[in-house]
Order: structure tokens, then sequence, then C-alpha cells
């Protein structure tokens, strides 16, 4: 029940759904573990899936992409978890949901047309920089540099927390380009490669193992000005408009992660027996299932109901977060519970619980803390 | 080439506990059961697809790919899909699943050949509920076309098929002229199983069954889809198989912990007696 698709999905949805979980049990879930312990998926998985047209989905087919909208995004990524079991995975291979857009939307169409198709032919890998070691939720005061030179902008500065950062082959930088706050801020395409760019570190992580995240450095890279997205000092709205679709990308994988757990939980308490009998003849254990059930459901539903919203042209910024808060308290709690029903078992790090278990801490911090989102809903309400 | 691929849907095989018997043990209740397409029928598709291009340019149709199913209208769920994995039109028999046998869906499917005139008809080597295993054959015979079942892999030919088959021993190959009914086995599927005339032999497949993009998905809704009355095809519906009960295996007893091999050995022999 607690993977009821929403009612706004076509029987073309559930077809998505099907070929992606097919892709999902071959390519990825018999490595996941095995991915998950080295810290790191095969490159060429990247082409497998842009091959099957997983990444192009949302994206236009004019840049390579397979069409759609966030709702086929989020099916196919919660197909993407639930099948492969590899949450670290789905979210590297997805790391250009956040570093496209952009480009996509606030893009000219001469940079549309480089840098899309490569990414999602899965040739070469985007991320997004944003975050920088000096401060987080408070994107306004970023500190990294980009001084014009001639053709070229300056970048001095680093970025910190960037999924897909080691490998990425051009990365969507947040810099500053004017005065103080959110006014002076540019987006520009930094690519790998270019004199001055490095990545400082590979970060070892609490979760999302199979997922690199990177520190980068950028100490006098020359960026071409033609990297430049939109124009200069208004990269701020770009940002904003990109988090709330990332937010519901994250209330997505906190869905699946919520799903996948709880199944998981249900498949233990029918075969582990206990004084006699299996431990799903204990009410006070069906109970606990029913709390992670209706969490789970009352998420999907607040997600999908703000999905719908949006797709209709709404401006959804406070519901969103109200979604990603909804759907990351209910993934917590899901994977916790899921974490005790399995009991010792469930400490140990061959169980599927605990990896999710660890991948969950990461969405109450990720794409905005929860106390961003609590901002954000205190501004959208009013107060 | 003209192909035309007969597609069952059966329970899926993933969620087996699902299958209910009800007391009086008469049928099998089907409701609440996720279908799923059968795994060989799938693969004649996948094989189907591989005759018609060139696999370096799977988008282009080199021919055409047929589908058809017997059944009830959500039985179009798996025809839609089989139209976004790349056939191009499809046709569902309208019937009920509990009014079908191996002999009435051959002698329909017969009709609807002598229709449609492929130059192949392609189906899995059985559908993994019943598994009878039974309507290429009879299909075969019925239209006194030659037959190979159970390929493992198939390679065009001009006017021919050169199909081999996993036999005890190694392979057997057959060579099948055009018309011809085959079946196929699962390794039909594997990356260098099937090449058409225009695929080079250097082509390598992705293992098993492709994937449908959403593009696929999309303009699958667009391609034609009919629906044919079973009588149209076989006036005579009478069933040669009837089913006198259905029952549930019985339920596996939990296993027991023995000491050492000698209790191993005596248990096997005194107990299970298989010593």
């Amino acid at each position: 029940m607690t993977s009821l698709p929403s009612l706004h999905e076509t029987p073309e949805h559930a077809r998505l759904r099907d070929e992606i979980r097919r892709f999902a049990r071959r390519e990825i879930a018999p490595f996941a573990h095995a991915w998950e312990e080295a810290n790191e998926f095969p490159r060429e998985l990247y082409e497998k899936a842009a091959r099957a047209g997983m990444l192009g989905v949302g994206y236009p087919e004019a840049y390579g992409g397979s069409g759609g909208d966030l709702s086929h995004m989020i099916a196919a990524t919660e197909e993407l978890i639930v099948g492969g079991t590899s949450v670290g995975t789905a979210v590297g291979l997805g790391s250009h949901a956040i570093a496209l857009p952009p480009i996509l939307n606030f893009g000219t169409e001469e940079q549309k047309k480089r840098f899309l198709p490569p990414v999602l032919a899965g040739e070469k890998i985007a991320a997004l920089a944003i975050t920088e070691p000096g401060g987080g939720s408070d994107v306004a005061s970023l500190q990294t540099r980009a001084v014009k030179d001639g053709d070229h902008y300056v970048v001095t500065g680093a970025k910190t927390f960037i999924t897909s950062g080691c490998r990425a082959d051009f990365v969507t930088t947040a810099v500053r380009t004017g005065g103080e706050g959110h006014g002076g801020i540019s987006l520009l395409v930094i690519e790998r490669g270019t004199p001055g760019f490095s990545v400082g570190k590979k970060l070892a992580k609490m979760g999302w193992w199979a997922s690199d995240t990177a520190e980068l450095v950028f100490d006098g890279c020359r960026v071409p000005r033609e990297n430049l997205i939109g124009e200069e000092n208004t990269g701020f709205i770009p940002i904003m408009t990109n988090f709330a679709v990332e937010r519901l990308l994250l209330a997505g994988n906190c869905v699946a992660i919520a799903s996948l757990a709880y199944d998981e939980a249900v498949r233990y308490a029918r075969e582990r027996r206990a004084f006699g009998k299996p431990i799903m003849g204990f009410q006070v254990l069906r109970h606990k299932l029913a709390d992670m059930a209706t969490r789970i459901a009352a998420a999907r539903a607040l997600m999908n109901d703000v999905i719908a919203r949006h797709l209709r042209g709404d401006m959804v910024t406070g519901l969103a977060a109200m979604a990603k808060n909804t759907a990351t308290d209910a993934c917590s709690f899901v994977c916790d519970e899921a974490v005790q029903i399995f009991g010792g078992h469930g400490y140990m790090r061959e169980t599927l619980v605990e990896r999710l278990y660890r991948d969950a801490r990461l969405y109450p911090i990720g794409g905005g803390t929860r106390g961003i989102m609590n901002e954000i809903i205190c501004k959208t309400e009013g107060y | 080439m003209k192909i035309l691929v007969a597609l069952k849907r059966v329970a899926d095989p993933d969620n087996a506990n699902k299958v209910k018997i009800p007391a009086s043990g008469e049928k099998i209740d089907t409701t609440g059961l996720e279908w799923k397409p059968n795994p060989f029928d799938e693969y004649a598709l996948e094989a189907a697809l591989r005759l018609t291009e060139n696999g370096t340019q799977p988008k282009v149709r080199a021919g055409e790919v047929v589908v058809v199913t017997f059944g009830p209208k959500e039985t179009e769920t798996t025809l839609r899909a089989a139209l976004a994995t790349g056939a191009d039109r499809a046709i569902r028999v309208d019937a009920s699943d509990d009014k079908l046998d191996g002999d009435l869906v051959a002698r329909a499917l017969k009709a609807l050949v002598e229709k449609e005139k492929p130059d192949v008809v392609l189906m899995g080597k059985q559908a993994v509920d019943g598994d009878s295993n039974q309507v290429g054959q009879i299909l075969a015979e019925l239209l006194d076309w030659p037959m190979a079942t159970f390929a493992a892999t198939i390679r065009e030919e001009a006017g021919a098929l050169l199909v081999g088959r996993e036999v005890d021993g190694g392979v057997s190959t057959l060579r099948v002229k055009l018309p011809a009914v085959v079946t196929v086995d699962l390794r039909i599927v594997a990356p260098t199983s099937v090449y058409s005339t225009k695929t080079p032999s250097t082509h390598k497949y992705n293992d098993g069954v492709r994937f449908a993009a959403l593009p696929a998905i999309m303009a699958a809704k667009k391609k034609p889809l009919v629906e044919v009355k079973l009588a149209d095809l076989a006036p005579d519906q009478a069933l040669k198989v009837s089913y006198h009960g259905f029952a549930a295996p019985p339920a596996r007893k939990a296993g027991i912990k023995v000491k050492d091999v000698s209790e191993l050995v005596s248990k096997l022999k005194n107990e299970a007696k298989v010593l």
C-alpha cells in the first residue's frame, strides 16, 4: 500500500516505472552492497542508464532528453532507489538533476546545446556547487569570488559537500561577481581541466557511500565569460527556483527510502520467529508497522499534492518546504523503526536497513536544512 | 521481414504467493493479482526486434513487428508495453482467460496468420503459468509450416532462419525455410544470439530485453491497437483441456538441525528414504 502511485500518474508513468525498476534490478541491485562498501559505482553505469533512457527523464528531447516532467522524474528516481537498493548510486547518477536545470531554464541556446546532450547521453557528469566550507544555508553570503579579466572570470574560493564533485566534468557553480548579499551572485559553468580548478579531497560520509562527495578548490581559476549563465549578478533567482524542485526530488528520495525500509521490515517481521511465532504475530510490532505505513502514506500524499500544483504552474515555495520536512521526518522515523524491528541484525553492516538508516540522516540537512525549510514556511505564511 | 509475436500475460512470478485457490478448488482466484508479460514471450519480442533492424540503429525498423494477445480489455497494458518496446502495432483477441486452451489459441492464431501473412511467428517456448508448451507446435502443424522450438540463437538468411537449439549433447542447428514458427528459450536475449542480415556480425547487443525510454512509451499511446473477436477467428470455441480441480501445494514444514554426518545419513536413509 505504501507504494501506491499518485492519482495524477498515467498508464505511461506506470510503464516508465516498470522499465526503470527492471533496469535497477538488473544493473544496480546485484552490486548495491559492494558499491556502497567501495564508496563508488562504476562510471560506465552513467552510459548504461543513458542508453536505457533513464538520465534524460524530465529534459526536452531537443537536448537529448527523454521528455516528461517533474512527476516522471520523481517516479523514475523512486524506482531507481526501490529497485536498485543503493541510495548512493541513485543520487550519484542523478546529480545532474540539480546541475542542469539552471542551464536549461536560464542558459543561452548555445549553452544548452553544449552542456546538456553529453550529460543526458551519460558521457559527461555534471554537479552543482553552492555550499562553501565557511557557510551552507546562508546562500546570500557566499564568498567564492569571480573577478572579470578580459574574456574570462578569475575564480577564487572553495566549495564543499559537492555530490559527484570528484568525477564531475563540469560544475554549475555559484560565485560572487558583485557586492554583498544576494544581488551579487552569478552562476558559472566551470569545466574539469580548467587551470586553477582542482578537487581538494573526496569526503568520507555517514551515508550515501556509493556517491562521491567532494571539496572543490578554485585558485585563480580562469573561466571563459561565455560560461556565465544568464546575466551577471542574477544568479540568486535560478538558485532559488532550482531549490523548490530539488526539495521535491529530495522528498521523493525520502518516500522511496522509507518504502524500501518498510518493505524490508514487513518481510523480516514475517520471517523472524521469537517466543514460538513470527514476530508479526505480536500486536506491538504490527502497530509499529501500521505507524510506519501511515507516515509514508502521509508524506507521499503531501508530496504528490505539491507536485500536481507545481505542474499546473502554482508557486509552491512554502508547500515544497513542508513536503520536504514531512518526508524527511517520515523517512527518519521509518528507517529508525525498521532498524529496531531488525534488532541486532539491524545494527549490522550487511543489513539493508542499517544502510538506509545512515542514508536517511542526510535528508533533514541536505538541500536546505529542516530549520531553513521552517524559515521558508514562516516567510510564506507571513510571520 | 514481417513477424507476428504472440504474447501472454501471466501472474507476476515474483508475487506467486498472491495466487489464491478458493476452498471449492474449482478455479484459481485471479482477483488482486499483478500481471506481467510471460518472460519467454518478452524474449520472443526482443528477438523479433533484433530480426527487423540493424542492431547499430535500433530505432529504425526494417520490417514490421505485430504483437497479439488473447484476453480481456486489461491485457491491452501488456500490448502497450510491447508497443513501447518497439512493436509497430497490436491486436487483442477479446477472450476470457478461463475459456482458452492451447488448442483454441493455436486455431485462432492460424486464422490470424492467414489474414496477416507474416514471414515468421515468434513466441516463448511456454508460458510460465500453465507451462503447457503447446501453442507453437500446434500452430505449426495447423499451418503446415516448418517449426523450430526452444531457439537459443537465430540468424537470418535469405528466405530462411538458422536456428540453434540447446539439446542434451550440445547445440542442434536447424535451417527453417520461411514462413516458419519459432519458439524461443531464455538464451535468445544474450548479446550475440540474434542477427538479422543487416546487423554487422561484430555487433553485440546488451544482455536481456531492451528498455523502453519515455519518448517510446509516449509514442506507444498512438500506435494502432485493434480488437478482434475470438469468434471471428475460431467459430468453434470448444476446449480440449478441462480442469478437474486446483489445490495449493502443501505448506513446507520447518527443517531440523542434525548433529553430524552420520545422523544426516541415518535420517536420509530411514526417514526420508532417499538413500
